[in-house]
């Protein structure tokens, strides 16, 4: 174990830390935007639509990430009609396609979890909003989406790490996030292990501190009173994740 | 760092060891990157082939040993023969000052040189493209050349092979004016100078030869003149562990014999439709 | 394609290979792991955290290089002389150390939501601690953890794809090399990507059939 070179690598890989959280935020942002409306097509629409919603998010995560960035990357790089259209613009740039591959990717991850949380919203809480005279859109929005999401915000923190996680694999399309920068490094340095170490603390950095800030939203978002007992008779899944489809990253 | 001994029992248990010892009975594994042909590609068998393979082979058949290949990529070759996942680098690697601080040559079994390619849509002037340049010794002519590159690359986005020494040189030359993009293998990387993500890029003449020559490198060209010497080193040769001398010595008197009775040139004639062997740079 | 679909078919063996042999060595060490956490021996059940926390909070893609490139020193060094990681080996210790790491917490939660009562009407009953694991939380925690216990091996399966990057010739391998080698990555990414979709869904299929013939007791 050389420790200088660690240090070195401690120096330098912080500098891949503002790539990875871009890519992560654009690309949690981007899918959860794309997933709600999905998310309420997939729990309430009918048959047809929730139909094609299930087949975007089963196909995308039934398939690992890497070959869907390849798939966007290389394989939409190669048909000529894409090479001359508009688009052209944003997927020349491997950081466009990095983010795209991974919103569509986390866009299906988050359908699935939302649309669990809002089908285990109770009916009679739909109903009681209804009669005291709101819309559709009024129930959807004030009431119906907001305990689905408490409800689904433990699936969707798993969601945030396995995002930052999977960031890594922009390293493979030639961006220098931090698993980039690492494999750079030991490209020169001939030194993977103590490279590789500090590159997995930086990532442990990282999705301890989402951790935390989910739990954080989670005690704050829930209603249960007084806050004493909280801790104890809070709702809580039997499980991480039970009853969802959606695997763990 | 310790781990508790049942993972080490397991580790030992998954894995087939062999001890260093036994020389007689040894197998000689070789890797390559087998994404640079003629040098080594992949057959659509998942074989390795190439000029690298045939020296390979017939080095081994000389000094009579067993040899298996190993496809291995590029960024990862050096740190995997360190660790001991195979016992040869045999693809295309140039000698160089920084590699030989962390493995041993064998003596250069090839002479190979490197030349910028870029798309012709950008129409760019790319000069004369049979000049020779030794960045060994900088001289007027050496200057002036770098100059033009540096003029008429700048601003563009140059494609190299990460931890190549075309990597070195881009950085060590123009750095400062150009993007590089760092690829896994040459292979996405011709693939994106093809889709266009890329301005051109800097690799060995051959590699890029056979691949202008297909559909779609045909929207490519040589730019520049021939580059060689510098970072590249006095040629390519066959990468082993400093403390495997006994293997070197071998190498070393199977490259020498191969090189004087004419096999490693008729190799080359065979993959690079030239002579690149060592004793025609001599 | 060509000869690629004749290496399409040995990588597709590689790959379950592998995600199978991860599978059940990760579940071994997860259950060992989440009955250990249980055990009231608070110095232990902090190492498995500390464990657990680590494993699911670095990169997959991460965890493969360390053993790969780190795993033959390491081991080298632990057993006096040379020892060979391979890809593969390097594969199965990742992925499998990866599937524990997340096995433990499922199986752990499962453990939690075995009813308290349960254990002490089996202690009233005389049963010793190994009985009392094997015929009466053992069963119930299975198939509580069961759905989410599944979701492992979906993940794991896609995570198999990652080892393709130090070099094992699974799908993803075949698929990369072909897509260089004959320029046309598009049809070697689908290709790819329907193999794994039908792993997948086969696993799928699998734990909705074992989820029907073993539902958690009392739902």
């Amino acid at each position: 174990m050389n420790f200088g070179l660690m240090l070195e690598a401690v120096a330098v890989l912080p500098s891949g830390i503002a790539l990875t959280l871009t890519l992560t935020v654009l690309s949690l942002t981007a899918g959860f935007l794309l997933s709600v409306p999905l998310a309420f097509v997939r729990a309430f629409g009918r048959p047809g639509f929730s139909g094609a919603a299930l087949a975007y998010t089963y196909v995308v995560r039934g398939t690992p990430m890497l070959v869907q960035l390849f798939l966007i990357y290389y394989g939409l790089g190669q048909i000529e009609a894409v090479r001359a259209s508009v688009f052209w613009v944003v997927l020349r740039d491997p950081f466009w396609c990095a983010l795209l591959a991974f919103s569509l990717n986390s866009a299906a991850h988050t359908t699935e979890i939302l649309a669990r949380g809002l089908q285990s919203v109770p009916r009679g809480v739909i109903e009681a909003a209804s009669s005291l005279g709101l819309k559709r859109l009024q129930t959807a929005r004030l009431v119906t989406f907001p305990i689905a999401f408490r409800i689904s915000l433990p699936a969707y923190g798993n969601e945030v790490v396995g995002m930052i996680k999977g960031s890594s694999l922009a390293s493979t399309v030639t961006l220098l996030e931090i698993t980039g920068m690492a494999r750079q490094m030991v490209s020169t340095t001939f030194a993977p292990y103590e490279i590789f170490i500090v590159a997995g603390a930086i990532y442990l950095l990282l999705t301890s501190i989402a951790v935390k800030a989910t739990q954080f939203l989670e005690r704050r978002l829930s209603t249960e009173r007084p806050p004493a007992q909280r801790s104890r008779s809070r709702w809580r899944p039997p499980l991480p994740g039970q009853g969802l489809t959606t695997p763990l990253p | 760092m310790r781990i508790p001994l049942a993972i080490a029992a397991a580790i030992a248990a998954l894995t087939p060891a062999f001890p260093a010892s036994a020389e007689s009975e040894r197998v000689v594994t070789i890797a390559s990157e087998g994404a640079s042909p003629p040098w080594d590609g992949t057959d659509d068998k998942g074989e390795l082939y190439g000029y690298d393979i045939d020296v390979g082979r017939e080095l081994c058949r000389r000094i009579a040993i067993k040899c298996t290949f190993v496809p291995q990529d590029w960024d990862g070759i050096i740190p995997a023969l360190l660790v001991g996942k195979f016992d040869v680098i045999m693809s295309g690697m140039a000698i160089t000052e920084k590699r030989k601080q962390s493995i041993a040559f064998s003596v250069p079994y090839a002479s190979g040189f490197n030349q910028f390619v870029v798309r012709k849509e950008l129409g760019l002037d790319p000069g004369d493209t049979g000049q020779k340049i030794n960045l060994s010794i900088i001289g007027d002519k050496e200057k002036a050349a770098i100059e033009r590159l540096r003029s008429t690359l700048g601003g563009k986005a140059i494609a190299v092979l990460r931890s190549s020494n075309s990597e070195a040189v881009v950085k060590q030359l123009m750095g400062d004016v150009v993007t590089i993009r760092s690829y896994d293998s040459l292979d996405n990387m011709k693939l994106d100078l093809a889709a266009g993500r890329v301005d051109g890029g800097l690799a060995d003449y051959f590699t890029w030869r056979d691949f202008l020559e297909t559909p779609s490198g045909s929207g490519a060209a040589f730019f520049g003149p021939e580059l060689k010497g510098g970072l590249w080193g006095p040629g390519v040769g066959a990468g082993m562990r400093k403390d495997d001398t006994e293997l070197l010595t071998k190498f070393n008197e199977a490259i020498e014999a191969a090189t004087k009775d004419g096999t490693i040139k008729a190799l080359s004639l065979k993959w690079f439709k030239t002579d690149i062997s060592p004793a025609a740079s001599n | 394609m060509g000869g690629f679909t004749a290496q399409f078919a040995v990588a597709l063996t590689v790959t379950i290979s592998l995600g199978l042999i991860s599978g059940c060595l990760g579940t071994a060490a997860g259950l060992l792991l989440a009955i250990s956490r249980g055990m009231t021996h608070p110095p232990l059940a902090r190492i498995v955290t500390a464990y657990t926390t680590i494993v699911r909070g670095v990169p997959e893609l991460l965890i493969i290089l360390l053993i790969y490139f780190g795993g033959t020193t390491l081991a080298s060094r632990l057993a006096g002389r040379y020892v060979e990681v391979n890809a593969f080996s390097a594969g199965v210790i990742a992925l499998s150390v990866v599937f524990s790491g997340y096995a433990t917490e499922v199986f752990r939660g499962a453990i939690a939501a075995v009813p308290a009562g349960q254990t002490e009407a089996a202690k009233a009953l005389g049963l010793g601690a190994w009985q009392r694991w094997l015929l009466v939380i053992g069963p119930q925690m299975l198939r509580l953890a069961l759905p989410a216990y599944g979701n492992l091996w979906i993940s794991l399966f896609k995570d198999t794809a990652l080892v393709s990057i130090v070099g094992l010739t699974d799908i993803m391998r075949v698929a990369y090399v072909g897509a260089g080698s004959l320029r046309a990555p598009l049809t070697f990414y689908l290709a790819a990507s329907a193999l794994y979709l039908s792993l997948t869904t086969l696993t799928l299929l699998s734990i909705r059939v074992a989820e029907r013939r073993y539902p958690a007791l009392g739902h």
